[in-house]
């Protein structure tokens, strides 16, 4: 009697695992089967590994990479540095609010902020440089993107740097370490989960970026995330869209195993 | 100033917001000592030791170590280490790493910081524990690894925030042997802070007794348990009867409706004062042949004695530590020598006080 109660309260849960994940990987693993005739294929597969699917994912994995890299060095001293004021809470919160905004809207602002008569260049004019050409350039979608992903980086830093006892940097001090040597040999390692954690939320989405990457940077940059766009709303080649659909879901598989607390003997050298 | 303090306040004075933590403190710490900041929780005895550590900065006031002003000195740079009250311990270090963390700093040899590391934890008597993970380490283990961590770097001065109350009590007496043995050995000056009393007079040469930031009394153990300057620190240290009497005249105190002679004097006749006897100053006797008429109220067995609480007429408790039992309900007399009454003025500063003492002995070497 118990055990049945327990399976019904189970059931909404399992229903929409099974309906909205599991139904569409299948379908997606199926599609990856399939040519634009609707019959069973491996070209998918086969053209995935040429030069240019390959450069793609090459292309990928890098700008998750900078964004991942540039949101932790802004948000690493970022989240220190509220932990360090009065009201945290508050604080932290004024970080998060943006994030509360609908991800579209903040994009279009930047449309105009980054425009040819937008504000930034308004100033760059008056500075004596002249306008310059801001959208559609990798560095406006690196840097709107790593705008967009800073909470995520802050809030598991912050949390991480929050629970760090701080008697234990007392103590790092009280043994003649100075301020640097306590962060690299103390803060640091012990608040390497939570940079962990940061990365992974920031690297995985990342990874299969298209509106930022479309709305942002036009053309210029190219990731499995707009290719995938590209096969599904363009060319209508839903087999290969599927395909790059699974590699990415096997990256973001292998990132999540390594960055997972597998990796803690790194911070044991330190 | 002689040449053997090593700390000296002077005047020091803490605020945290508008709420005065150290109210003007001044004091001095002389080398290779055992002392001992004892006090209530929030009396300011550990912001004192924050203070020496460097890890806050007096709002006024100077603090001196080896003769030199130190207020603007980083923790880093100061000759003192500190074992935590929750150890502290680095949870991503082994015990080895751990001990060794402030000599890497000073870049010593390898070969150097093994022998070092090696002969610390021997003297805490972990020998072989070096690659042992923290999470490993018992509460007691990691005291000791805490201790090992502060000795290694041969600092001046020691602090140790309340090490010893998150121990179990036959481990902490242990600890308190232990530690009172270590300070010997190496000579050094540690400064403790407790606020258990019992703990403070086993190990100290000498306890500043703390309350709502002002040092109330400072002096050896048996000093501060025989002669305790005022209602606060009678009550603190140890147990103790406490009760409103006037000093007549000199060697002359009337309390409990009754005039006792005393071995006070330079009173004021007629001042209004306080008086202490210790519960194991009081014997118990027949009902007619004691200085005081008291009845039984409840006694209770403490292995070493009886705890025996009574009342007088006027319904002043009186407590008796015995090796006598008596009877619940019945009356009783109560003998104590003229020594055992210890009289306490009013607001008499520490400095009064000593002087007040001091006339005592001289007049007892006239004698």
């Amino acid at each position: 009697m118990q055990t049945k109660s327990r399976n019904f309260y189970l059931f909404p849960y399992t229903f929409w695992i099974a309906l909205f994940v599991l139904a569409p990987l299948g379908l997606v693993l199926f599609y990856s089967f399939t040519d634009l005739n609707g019959e069973f294929t491996l070209g998918n597969y086969g053209a995935f590994f040429t030069s240019t699917y390959l450069q793609l994912t090459l292309s990928s994995f890098w700008y998750a990479f900078l964004i991942a890299i540039f949101s932790l060095l802004v948000a690493y001293p970022t989240a220190l540095l509220l932990t360090k004021t009065k009201h945290k809470q508050l604080w932290l919160l004024l970080i998060i609010v943006p994030s509360w905004i609908n991800l579209l809207l903040k994009v279009y602002a930047f449309l105009g902020i980054f425009g040819t008569y937008g504000p930034v260049n308004a100033l760059l004019e008056v500075a004596g440089i002249g306008p310059q050409q801001l959208l559609f350039t990798d560095f406006s979608f690196v840097l709107v993107s790593v705008y967009i992903f800073i909470p995520f980086m802050i809030l598991p830093i912050f949390n991480a740097l929050d629970k760090l006892n701080p008697s234990i940097v007392d103590a790092s001090r009280d043994l003649g370490a100075s301020s640097w040597t306590t962060f690299r040999h103390v803060i640091f390692p012990l608040t390497i989960d939570g940079v962990r954690a940061g990365c992974q939320l920031v690297f995985i989405p990342s990874l299969s970026l298209f509106m930022i990457t479309r709305l942002i940077a036009g053309n210029q940059v190219t990731t499995l995330g707009t290719a995938i766009e590209q096969h599904f709303l363009v060319t209508q080649n839903w087999g290969m869209g599927a395909t790059i659909a699974v590699f990415l879901i096997i990256a973001m598989v292998i990132i999540m195993f390594l960055t997972g607390k597998r990796g803690m003997t790194n911070g044991k050298k330190a | 100033m002689s040449d053997n303090t090593i700390i000296q306040f002077d005047q020091v004075t803490k605020k945290f917001d508008d709420a005065i933590v150290l109210d003007s403190v001044s004091f001095k710490i002389e080398r290779g000592k055992f002392y001992t900041l004892l006090g209530p929780s929030g009396c300011g005895k550990t912001t004192i030791l924050r203070l020496i550590a460097g890890f806050t900065e007096p709002s006024s006031g100077s603090i001196y170590f080896d003769g030199k002003v130190i207020n603007d000195v980083p923790a880093n740079k100061r000759q003192v280490n500190t074992v935590f009250q929750d150890y502290a311990l680095f949870p991503h270090l082994n015990v080895f790493e751990n001990v060794a963390f402030g000599l890497k700093i000073k870049k010593m040899k390898k070969a150097v910081i093994g022998e070092k590391v090696k002969e610390a934890l021997k003297f805490v008597n972990l020998e072989g524990y070096e690659n042992r993970e923290i999470n490993e380490m018992s509460g007691g283990q990691r005291q000791r690894v805490a201790i090992a961590r502060a000795i290694v770097n041969e600092p001046e001065v020691i602090l140790l925030d309340e090490p010893l109350s998150a121990l179990d009590l036959k481990l902490r007496t242990e600890m308190q042997y232990e530690l009172r043995e270590l300070q010997q050995r190496l000579g050094i000056t540690f400064i403790f802070v407790t606020h258990d009393q019992e703990e403070a007079l086993a190990m100290s040469d000498e306890i500043f007794v703390l309350n709502h930031g002002i040092i109330q009394q400072s002096g050896t153990p048996t000093d501060i348990y025989d002669e305790p300057i005022n209602r606060f620190v009678a009550d603190f240290i140890g147990e103790s009867n406490i009760t409103a009497g006037v000093m007549i005249e000199d060697y002359k105190v009337s309390f409990a409706g009754k005039e006792f002679i005393c071995v006070d004097r330079g009173l004021n006749s007629n001042e209004p004062i306080e008086i202490v006897i210790r519960p194991e100053d009081l014997a118990i006797t027949v009902r007619d042949e004691g200085k005081l008429r008291v009845r039984v109220d409840s006694q209770l067995f403490r292995g070493v004695h009886y705890e025996i609480c009574c009342y007088d007429e006027f319904e002043n408790e009186w407590l008796v530590h015995s090796t006598k039992k008596a009877t619940v309900g019945e009356e009783i007399g109560l003998t104590f020598d003229s020594e055992a009454i210890h009289v306490m003025r009013f607001n008499e500063s520490e400095e009064e006080f000593d002087k007040r003492l001091e006339a005592y002995v001289e007049k007892d070497h006239a004698n």
